[in-house]
């Protein structure tokens, strides 16, 4: 795969694995269901990707490394740390950011029912937890409160001691769960 | 009238959420590296690897020539010095001369890109004379002829030492039943926000700047900016766009605002800094490192006969808002009960690691581990209810503590009755298995300082509320919503008052320019001062509504009821309060016989009039409508030194109720159950109330079971996520809230104080509960497992 080839040129870079103009590597993704194609470092991170080249700045920053989770994206829809990925590692995977879970329509449940219980604080958090919540809801019939407080512990929240945001969470559950 | 019954408001203590919530929740909210200025140039920061180092020279002449870089600069380009208390500035943008801690910035770079901003901080060569370091509290209050502030002009490295006493502490302990002193201590704590400190500078074509901060005091950032700078206040905009979390660490005017500032200047380019996590760490102005030797005599009769605390801070390289947190290790001990014979010593001392100053609960955390241990431990001896015994002796309403606190409402006894009930606390005390245990711990806070940090009589809050023939109010104000929902709180007083719905006010705050001066948002201020402001801003409004009311309905004004008598000193410092003068401490009637509601305006007699068509009235030969409001706290306390201290319009009140698993096999610590009762007055808006209150709780839970900056050599060894464990959602125990019924008069609608009380006493609670369960007194924060188990066989030991 070329992506390899472009990653290989990129570790070949001495300076401090600082690329230079010539280390361009092309990337083809599909962000929000629209594709995109960009010419990019290959060290941009999925992260750096998203915010600075494309301008989505729903998806957060809290280090950089892999603690916070504050930069949790949908990959396919699971949620991966767009920090400690690179944007060529993501060809050929879907993602989805905060900005492409609504796409300027109805709040999607989660976001209600967080709205509604007061799970947002300074909500920097926010986006991350709102994906957290998409994916439990995809992927559990009837969470527990143990399965939401796992689904949420990948992000740190420092404000709301997470008791709102699993409150709301739960609240989404059981109107699910009636619903079926 | 009374204002307890919430229920008779229409925006008044219902469940509102946040303004803002949906941007944040959808990720249109702009904090303030979201911002894209044109062409920014991105900034990196050269930091100290040495706790303390003479700067021999910095060679920036390759850094200057490297790829994409527009300007390097180092100390001596920013050599003025700053601090947000005017009485310490000691703190320079850059190192001159003397780095003096590990992570302390030296350079700056400019570039293009960030890669090239970082390609070239790596040419910068640095020659530095390594010093010997003053690495902890012992080493700090020893003589030298080199103190790390040599301008103090002392032979040692105390910054500050703050005295008081009241009554006669020795005669107290001499006449108490038992007499407990123990040694405690505490580590330095980071706050942990999400957001990282950032800054993005805008210029325009005559050198006017525009400062976008994640800051939590905008118009502090706006002073120092000038100053340090010598630019005029008027060619300065600071704004402060979304911001993720404060708790402290964004309170103060920081190096690299003035960086990005001066790089803007000389580059004339836009400029982007965000700091790394790690650098946050450095930056932090956390929670001082704290040693407390701390001695309680008790009589059941009496209650606390005499208190008497030693503490000593570590307070990192520079002074922040250290002399407060100075004092506010003692004075905040002066609640919530009744102490006659009172006494503190609190020493800062400086040291060659990073600055510590305010994080939530401001100086009273650790003290007030201390004391209420210590209150368990008595009650325990004397084999008295330690919830019963608190009960006996809270302040009172009404009163003046020792040191001259004027103690308005309290409703705290209410408040811990019902936990008792609600947490089973006489079936538990005492009588819970092994390893299962309940503990009690009260505590109180200021709602805002009376006395402002730049001694002036402007008043410490002013809103401004305009209004024009769209229906819209627009409340502008200087307070900054930190993610605790100050804009929300403001616009409910306009909602309130107007009877509008939220969707019609606007609110436009924490903006320099645009907004009246407002002091910002710390010491638990904004609710109670820029409230009151609000409010009163919004009165006067009302006033000019019904005035054109009156004219459409042919009628009189209304007379308007005196806004409040002079009482006695509890009220105004015998200061009539006054709704054109603006300077109004209490919360007076607004009633003029009107009524407002769902854009409805109806008189007296009940004819009813729309909203706009009044409004429409009178703007006629006005044009838009304005109006102020201000909040300048009433005179009050003592003439003794620094009697300012933790002086407070109102006081919040605190009681937990706190239970918890103890694994004696592992030492772990699991907090199962709290309940917790705070007396804010009456709660605004429960939601924000309890969510201020659970994440007090959860940074307690930090502090008291896992948190904690190691150092080793003066550098920090923790400074990441990874290795600064904050408690998980797994952490977090189940709390059941009680708001007791409670006014505060002088409170924007009875409001006091919510956003850092309930920390200090939370702390205790947990070790009285773990006492409870395991028969084991810990005196060390953080309590983990290894402290638990030691002290478990060491127990087990005396036994056999
Ligand atoms: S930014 Fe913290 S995990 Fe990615
Ligand atoms: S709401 Fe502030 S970090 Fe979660």
């Amino acid at each position: 795969m070329n992506k390899n080839i472009q990653l290989d040129k990129a570790r070949k870079q001495k300076n401090g694995g600082l690329a230079d103009k010539e280390d361009f590597a092309k990337v083809r993704l599909e962000i929000n269901g629209r594709p995109i194609i960009r010419a990019i470092f290959p060290a941009t991170s999925l992260l750096e990707f998203i915010r600075e080249e494309l301008g989505l700045t729903g998806t957060k920053k809290g280090c950089d490394l892999g603690d916070c989770g504050l930069c949790t994206v949908l990959l396919d829809g699971k949620p991966v740390l767009s920090c400690l990925m690179l944007a060529l590692d993501a060809e050929d995977h879907q993602i989805t950011t905060i900005e492409g879970l609504t796409n300027g329509g109805e709040l999607h449940p989660i976001q209600e029912a967080m709205l509604k219980h007061g799970a947002v604080q300074c909500g920097y958090c926010s986006p991350a937890m709102v994906l957290n919540g998409v994916h439990l809801l995809d992927t559990h019939k009837n969470p527990d409160q143990m399965a939401i407080k796992e689904a949420i512990s990948g992000t740190l929240c420092r404000c709301t001691g997470y008791t709102k945001i699993e409150k709301a969470f739960l609240a989404v559950t059981h109107q699910k769960g009636a619903k079926v | 009238m009374s204002l307890q019954d919430s229920k008779r408001y229409q925006t008044i203590g219902k469940p509102i959420p946040m303004l803002g919530a949906r941007d944040k929740l959808t990720g249109t909210a702009r904090f303030t590296d979201d911002i894209r200025l044109s062409r920014p140039l991105f900034v990196k920061i050269l930091r100290s690897p040495y706790p303390s180092a003479h700067l021999k020279s910095i060679d920036i002449s390759k850094a200057k020539k490297s790829k994409g870089v527009k300007a390097v600069i180092t100390g001596k380009d920013i050599p003025n010095s700053f601090g947000v208390l005017p009485i310490s500035k000691d703190e320079c943008a850059m190192a001159t001369g003397k780095v003096r801690y590990v992570g302390e910035p030296i350079a700056a770079v400019a570039a293009e890109s960030l890669r090239d901003a970082v390609a070239a901080l790596r040419l910068i060569k640095v020659k530095y004379e390594v010093l010997k370091p003053v690495l902890n509290i012992a080493q700090g209050l020893k003589k030298t002829k080199n103190p790390i502030h040599p301008e103090l002009k002392r032979e040692d490295n105390i910054h500050k030492s703050a005295h008081q006493s009241f009554g006669d502490p020795d005669k107290g302990f001499d006449g108490a039943k038992v007499v407990i002193e123990r040694d405690f201590s505490f580590l330095s704590l980071s706050h942990g926000f999400t957001e990282p400190h950032s800054v993005q500078v805008e210029i325009k074509d005559d050198d006017e700047l525009t400062v976008y901060s994640a800051t939590q005091v905008p118009h502090y950032v706006h002073l120092a900016l000038s100053e340090v700078l010598e630019i005029p206040l008027h060619k300065i905009r600071v704004i402060k766009p979304y911001l993720g979390g404060g708790f402290g660490g964004k309170s103060d005017p920081f190096p690299h605002e003035m960086i990005a500032a001066r790089l803007a200047l000389m580059t004339r380019r836009n400029i982007r800094l965000t700091l790394e996590r790690e650098e946050v760490f450095f930056t932090h102005h956390g929670r001082h490192e704290t040693q407390v030797k701390m001695k309680l005599g008790l009589d059941p009769g009496k209650g606390i006969t005499a208190l008497d605390g030693k503490m000593l801070i570590d307070g990192g390289a520079y002074g922040s808002f250290g002399i407060v947190t100075s004092y506010y290790n003692g004075v905040l001990l002066q609640g919530p009960y009744k102490i006659a014979n009172f006494r503190f010593d609190c020493d800062r001392i400086y040291t060659n690691k990073p600055v510590c100053g305010a994080m939530r609960g401001h100086g009273g955390v650790n003290p007030r581990f201390a004391s209420e241990s210590l209150l368990d431990m008595a009650c325990h001896e004397l084999k008295i209810d330690p919830c019963e015994f608190r009960l006996e002796h809270f302040l009172e309403k009404n009163s003046l503590t020792a040191n001259q606190f004027r103690i308005t409402s309290v409703s705290i006894k209410k408040g811990l009755e019902k936990a008792m009930t609600k947490s089973g606390w006489k079936k538990k005390h005492r009588q819970l298995p092994y390893g299962k245990g309940i503990g009690v711990a009260c505590g109180f806070f200021i709602s805002g300082s009376a006395l402002p940090i730049h001694w002036n009589k402007i008043p410490q809050s002013t809103a401004r509320l305009t209004l024009d023939e769209s229906g819209l109010a627009v409340i502008y104000s200087g307070a900054s919503d930190i993610g605790q929902g100050s804009d929300t709180v403001l616009a409910q007083m306009v909602a309130e008052v107007l009877g509008l719905p939220m969707g019609m006010i606007k609110v436009v705050s924490a903006d320099t320019a645009l907004c009246p001066t407002d002091m910002g948002s710390y010491s638990s201020r904004v609710t109670f001062m820029a409230g009151n402001a609000a409010r009163n801003a919004s009165i006067q409004m009302r006033r000019t509504l019904v005035k054109a009311a009156c004219q459409l309905l042919k009628i009189d004004e209304p007379p308007y009821p005196d806004p409040g008598k002079p009482m006695s000193f509890f009220r105004q410092g015998q200061r009539k309060p006054d709704f054109k003068k603006g300077f109004l401490g209490a919360n007076p009637d607004y009633e003029d016989g009107f009524s407002f509601s769902e854009k409805k305006i109806i008189s007296p007699a009940n004819e009813e009039l729309d909203y706009l068509e009044v409004v429409k009235k009178a703007m006629e030969e006005n044009g838009t409508l304005q109006a102020k409001g201000c909040y300048l706290s009433p005179k009050m306390g003592g003439t003794h030194k620094g009697a300012g201290a933790g002086l407070s319009p109102s006081y919040s009140f605190t009681a937990f109720i706190t239970e918890v698993d103890v694994n004696p096999l592992t030492g772990k610590v699991k907090v199962e159950k709290v309940t917790c009762a705070h007396d804010c007055g009456v709660p605004l808006n429960p939601l924000a109330v309890e969510g201020q209150l659970e994440g007090s709780i959860h940074m307690g839970l930090g502090q008291v079971l896992m948190e904690g900056l190691r150092y080793e050599h003066g550098v920090q060894q923790n400074a990441s996520f990874l290795e600064y464990k904050i408690p998980s959602p797994f952490e977090q125990p189940e709390i059941e809230i009680i708001l007791p019924d409670s006014d505060e008069q002088e409170g924007p609608f009875g409001a006091k104080e919510v956003g850092e009380g309930a920390l200090a006493p939370f702390n205790p609670s947990v070790a009285n509960a773990i006492f409870d369960a395991v028969a084991v007194r810990l005196f060390d924060l953080p309590i983990t497992p290894d402290k638990v188990l030691d002290a478990i066989h060491k127990n087990n030991q005396k036994k056999d």
